[in-house]
């Protein structure tokens, strides 16, 4: 076994994925939304003359990075430094958690407000804190609506893709006070608004994740729609920027590359609303950058799997599969979902999370849409076969696999096989044929089988012509 | 500091065989009027663009706005526009600007392809005024809309790096529903002024 095989109980995509279409209307209106954006990315990006280009230069630029990237961690030290910007480094999530926890408990700040980090989320900051009398406060609305919820996000561009405005509209009711069956989205956004300007004015300390962090300049870059990350960071005077190790890029004239391609893949959008470019803290105030490793270096050695550590969160893969759209967020029991979650998690833990390659049609559809070009179906295909080289496969799967590798190495026993088919399951009674060994059957009817084998029917044909 | 030194080693021993960077210099997009692409492009973002050949024109074009004719609380750092009634450097905390009803601020360069508009932010004495106010006004000398990201960050170069950022239109979200709902957090309307 591996180090990170070690889980305690593990995910299992395809049973959360069948309560989530349990509620059949509920299941096609996810899917359609996600689709929607998806439609809108296809648009955005095929207005630009140079998109494959543009592709092509983010996938090397990532690549390159990742080649040199204790170089260019060290270049960002430095230069953050120069500027002002104290850097901190950490192995792991408690290492992480416990940095910024000191910074906040040795200024005496006890309410941070937080734009969207994926990688707090991945390190379960929030909790922590709380536990230590800490009040934080999700900023972004989508975020916030999940974290009044006491939810994770279900998606990492479209946190609250999973709910309807009605729902929304009694949580508001119940939290924020807004009027009783109210559940226009203008006016929910403006009872938000006025609710977390208050947030923002009483905070001691603002948190946002990171998009880019340039070696060059020793600058982070922020990208919201919103402004909450800008309101975050400009009212109290301590700002930290939480950061995986690999939102490095080398150059300030790489931003160009993926400035152009993020809010285009993401939402359909030209560019996000703001893109804010952080050197050093503010006259009389605090920048404090926290470079996260939790896994990525050992990720970085794998040859297999190195490339998605180049994913700058975008959710297109997402938004096109065709797996997430009709199982939601939550089936994959991991902070980022759908197909790049599903190469990330099982790197974390093999174990738990051992189904979530398999929750894939392996279309291509993620490799298609990826703005840096990750491999993302040849990577799920290969985690499919890391789980079973590894023993994790469970067991029907493996005995049925044991007994095809058998019956396809003797082309007599293959035959005897396919004949016995034919003429037994017609004979079956349909209980036995549909029962649960057969996930294939439940929703659907197996084709007619056939009177005879290709072989024969060509051997026939070939006796005709 | 223990973390720094064994990550960076992990980092050195597990890198993979080292690639060049990417040229970037057939990367970009000309348009025939960018001029007209940027209205555009602001339109398309859910901001409104104005022309105007001098200052003395955009301080009339402004005057029809409803954002500005009813604003009570202006602050305004580009001379000669607009009424302003808040003084940034009298102001000893940000959070005084909560209520402001309206920021006109100088953009250093508006990109064609996006809406854009570059605020070198680092020149404000209250950082928070871009985002905080109600209705922002941004104003960007006609000659300095460039084609792409590619010329604005390449521009941008050129001068001191501090605190930037590029704003393309209002401040919006969409996360009930998709429903697109403009003036999330920030500004609730965003007009980019062209002058000359």
């Amino acid at each position: 076994m591996n180090p990170t095989d070690r889980a305690e109980h593990a995910v299992d995509h395809a049973a959360a994925a069948a309560r989530f279409v349990a509620d059949d209307a509920r299941a096609h209106w996810h899917d359609q939304a996600l689709w929607w954006v998806r439609k809108k990315r296809d648009v955005a990006s095929s207005a630009v003359p140079d998109w494959e280009l543009l592709r092509d230069a983010a996938a090397g630029i990532k690549a390159h990075t990742l080649s040199r990237l204790a170089a260019y961690l060290e270049q960002f030290e430095q230069q953050a430094t120069s500027r002002g910007a104290q850097v901190h480094f950490a192995r792991d999530a408690a290492e992480h958690n416990a940095i910024v926890h000191r910074i906040l408990s040795e200024r005496g700040i006890t309410k941070l407000v937080k734009s969207k980090s994926m990688l707090t989320e991945e390190c379960h900051l929030n909790p922590y804190l709380e536990a230590r009398g800490v009040t934080v406060t999700d900023t972004d609305l989508g975020e916030r609506i999940v974290q009044l919820r006491h939810e994770p996000p279900s998606h990492i561009v479209l946190p609250a893709i999973h709910l309807k405005k009605e729902e929304i509209g009694e949580l508001f009711h119940a939290e924020l006070g807004t009027e009783k069956g109210a559940s226009d989205p203008k006016y929910l956004t403006e009872a938000a608004r006025g609710h977390l300007r208050q947030r923002f004015l009483e905070a001691g300390a603002g948190l946002t994740g990171v998009n880019f962090a340039v070696a060059e300049t020793g600058g982070v870059v922020v990208c919201t729609n919103e402004g909450n990350a800008d309101m975050g960071t400009t009212l109290p005077p301590v700002h930290i920027a939480c950061m995986g190790v690999e939102k490095l890029i080398p150059r300030w004239q790489d931003l160009a590359v993926f400035t152009r391609l993020l809010a285009r893949s993401a939402t359909g959008q030209p560019v996000t609303t703001y893109t804010t470019h952080f050197h050093g803290p503010r006259p009389g105030g605090e920048l404090h950058i926290v470079v996260v490793d939790n896994g990525r270096s050992r990720q970085l050695a794998d040859p297999t799997f190195r490339r998605s550590l180049s994913c700058i969160r975008c959710g297109a893969c997402m938004n096109t599969c065709p797996v997430f759209r009709r199982s939601g967020g939550y089936s994959y029991g991991w902070i980022v979902p759908g197909p790049i979650g599903s190469i990330l998690a099982p790197g974390r833990d093999a174990a738990a999370h051992r189904s979530l390659p398999f929750a894939s049609s392996l279309c291509g559809s993620c490799t298609d849409v990826c703005p840096v070009r990750i491999d993302l179906h040849h990577e799920i295909l290969a985690w499919r076969q890391e789980i079973v080289r590894r023993g994790l496969l469970p067991w029907p799967k493996r005995a049925a696999m044991k007994v095809l590798a058998v019956v396809l190495r003797f082309t007599w026993l293959y035959r005897l096989a396919g004949w016995l088919v034919r003429r037994v399951v017609p004979l079956l009674p349909r209980g036995l044929v549909y029962g649960r060994f057969n996930g294939w059957g439940k929703q659907r009817e197996l084709p007619p089988m056939p009177r005879e084998s290709f072989r024969d029917a060509y051997r026939r044909h070939r006796a005709r012509t | 500091m223990p973390g720094r030194e064994e990550l960076l080693a992990v980092l050195r021993r597990n890198a993979p065989r080292e690639t060049p960077p990417p040229d970037l210099s057939r990367l970009g997009v000309k348009y025939a009027d960018p001029l007209e692409q940027y209205a555009l492009s602001l339109k398309g973002v859910g901001g409104a663009c104005l022309r105007a050949a001098d200052l003395p024109a955009a301080e009339r074009a402004l005057a029809e706005l409803p954002a500005c004719r009813e604003a009570r609380r202006v602050v305004t750092l580009v001379p000669g526009l607009g009424q302003g009634n808040v003084d940034l450097a009298s102001l000893s905390r940000p959070h005084l600007l909560e209520g402001l009803d309206l920021a006109i601020l100088p953009g250093d360069l508006a990109v064609a392809e996006n809406g854009a508009v570059w605020v070198d932010a680092s020149r404000l004495h209250h950082r928070a005024v871009f985002v905080i106010t109600q209705h922002l006004v941004l104003v960007v000398n006609a000659v300095d809309v460039v084609h792409d990201m590619h010329e604005a960050y390449a521009r941008l170069q050129e001068q001191p790096i501090g605190y930037g950022l590029f704003i393309s239109g209002p401040s919006k979200t969409a996360d009930i529903e998709q429903a697109l709902v403009i003036g999330a957090q920030g500004a609730r309307s965003c007009t980019v002024v062209l002058v000359g």
